[in-house]
């Protein structure tokens, strides 16, 4: 019962606070390839994996008074701050999710930039295909952001690391 | 004549209740349509569970897939033709696509998806670039066709143009849905004016946009896409029918894998159950077959599966509770004890269900570039996103909605009161 909240909760009680809601998703996203259990349906959309259930259901834990979301305007674009509040934290207890291992990759995934996840979460998305392909598929979805190989091969070398974390 | 050119003899036209007819000349068309595939759309309900409520949603994925490819028809033929920013060599595939696009919707998809853990735009792919015969007629117009087909569905096409004619927050998609289920459902929500839109269509590099003075048309439709959400898509007694439908296929699943022996064994289940699954069990599968097991399982001995069953065929709905789990997690829980207490097991009697377990979008105007918003195109030739010009969508868009209830059997809580005294304060606390 609302168990795919608590686990939201919970996620954001361990990262202390994620900054970005595309960084919330993402982050999901990559949690769920990774097999937590997650059940957020992801779609592709122009610039990557986005869950619409994912953003229904922050929406409503802030409405709740679960999530504390603030919002900070960066000029071109507005932020969005998410921080789980006392009661969000005591309504997460209810739930029995994999917090202990989901602590250290939260933690990994939290240091990275917004950027760099929507690389990683776009090229998880098309891990069914071979490297090259899963390249090529990423550079057409993302033409304008310009991903370097550099930052290719890292994003390979995280994903490897994150599942080795899991493993 | 190279196949992918070839027209037909004579304009073939279905008669259709939203578009008044749908024009076919192309003979690849015409031929995917003629495949098992794409017939067996005709099997699944657009809506699924909202006959319940409206009983005239029995139109079908076939209808409204036939309805997009004649949007995007009527675009691309009208609207683009002739424009600089439209390839003319687009103009196939985007029509296979748009007829296309919901191929991989299995019956009841939305809840079948949820207990079976299955994404039906996966199984588009499957279907588009397996051994089928959808796949068969798409590679005679050339090898490399059912992936072109598949990478537009898939949204990973090169021309995010030919994309956007099927997947955007204004596409030849949801102006289908939008009329359609207003006409099935009876409903006076979900017209607006379509001819009007297509007319101030443009296309871009990168998208279509909307000629500025076509703005209040967009008005209408974004108006008409929140009203249908609440009034149709998120009805409370549609959702009661999912409810115990998703709660029937996490029973049967349930019992097989707890080695229960069921009467008629479940055939066409047992590779869902066993995470098995083929394309052919994934075909064969559609609203026909599923009602033939809600009907055998009535029979069945466990009192769940069998109670659950005669709900969902008789129309024996769940009640429902208006929620704020802000307020009342705590009573969730505490209800939850009541329940295995009285002898009702709250797994499949006492369930929550929100806003955000329903498979519909709103219209957002891009946050951080997760989903491209709707522009209108300047007469200045600049580019401005939709609800910064419209004080109607501006006002709807950034609003939020949440919605959460609780279904419960309230039917066996009032008939056994007397009996077992639990019920009673299950009901209060219910009410309360």
């Amino acid at each position: 019962m609302l168990a795919e909240h608590a686990k939201i909760v919970r996620m954001i009680a361990l990262a202390d606070e994620v900054n970005g809601r595309k960084k919330l998703q993402k982050m999901v996203y990559i949690l769920k390839k990774l097999q937590f259990d997650f059940a957020a349906k992801y779609e592709l959309h122009m610039y990557g994996p986005y869950s619409e259930e994912l953003t229904l259901r922050v929406e409503e834990l802030c409405e709740m008074g679960f999530l504390d979301e603030t919002c900070t305007d960066k000029g071109s674009y507005v932020q969005y701050t998410y921080q789980a509040t006392e009661d969000g934290v005591k309504f997460s207890e209810t739930s029995d999710f994999q917090a202990d291992e989901l602590a250290p990759c939260i933690s990994r995934l939290n240091g990275q930039s917004s950027r760099f996840l929507e690389l990683v979460s776009t090229l998880l998305y098309f891990d069914h295909l071979e490297r090259t392909e899963q390249i090529e598929k990423v550079r057409i979805v993302k033409n304008k952001l310009n991903f370097t190989d550099d930052e290719m091969d890292a994003a390979f070398d995280f994903i490897a690391e994150m599942a080795a974390c899991v493993a | 004549m190279a196949y992918e050119h070839e027209k037909l003899a004579e304009e073939k036209v279905f008669k259709d209740p939203v578009h008044r007819y749908i024009h076919v000349r192309d003979r690849v068309i015409w031929d995917v349509i003629g495949t098992r595939e794409f017939q067996r759309l005709r099997r699944i309900r657009q809506l699924g569970t909202t006959y319940l409520v409206f009983h005239g949603a029995e139109h079908s994925r076939f209808q409204h897939s036939l309805g997009v490819y004649e949007i995007v028809r009527r675009i691309i033929d009208s609207s683009f033709s002739g424009k600089p920013e439209w390839n003319e060599d687009e103009r196939l595939v985007a029509l296979c696509a748009a007829l296309l696009h919901d191929l991989g919707h299995g019956p009841f998809s939305h809840a079948f998806e949820k207990v079976f853990d299955l994404d039906h735009e996966k199984f588009t792919q499957a279907i588009l670039l397996g051994d089928t015969e959808v796949n068969a007629v798409l590679r005679r117009v050339s090898p490399d066709f059912p992936q072109r087909v598949a990478d537009v569905v898939g949204k990973t096409y090169k021309d995010k143009l030919v994309i956007s004619l099927i997947s955007s927050q204004i596409d030849a998609d949801r102006m289908d849905y939008l009329q359609r289920d207003a006409y099935y459902t009876g409903v006076q929500y979900g017209h607006f004016d379509m001819e009007r839109i297509l007319r101030v269509m443009r296309p871009t590099e990168e998208q279509v946009v909307i000629k500025s003075s076509g703005m209040h048309a967009v008005e209408d439709y974004i108006m008409s896409r929140y009203q249908m959400y609440w009034q149709v898509y998120f009805h409370p007694v549609s959702r009661s029918a999912e409810v115990i439908l998703i709660k029937i296929l996490h029973r049967a699943k349930e019992l097989y894998e707890t080695g229960y022996t069921f009467q008629q064994d479940p055939v066409a289940f047992r590779n869902f159950f066993d995470r098995t699954i083929t394309l052919e069990d994934y075909i064969s599968l559609d609203e026909g077959v599923l009602f033939t097991y809600f009907q055998l399982w009535m029979k069945e001995q466990d009192p769940i599966l069998s109670d659950l069953c005669d709900r969902f065929i008789n129309r024996k709905l769940f009640q429902y509770a208006e929620f704020d789990p802000a307020k009342e997690y705590r009573k969730l829980l505490q209800l939850d004890s009541l329940f295995r207490q009285a002898g009702l097991d709250p797994d499949y009697y006492l369930v929550t269900d929100s806003s955000s377990d329903l498979p519909y979008d709103f219209y957002r105007p891009g946050e951080e570039n997760e989903r491209v918003p709707i522009y209108l195109q300047l007469p200045n030739g600049e580019l401005s996103e939709l609800s910064r010009s419209s004080d109607i969508v501006d006002a709807i868009s950034g609003k939020r909605r949440t919605d959460h209830k609780i279904y419960f059997p309230e039917d066996v809580l009032e008939a056994q009161q007397e009996d077992n005294p639990l019920y009673t304060e299950i009901l209060q606390l219910l009410k309360s």
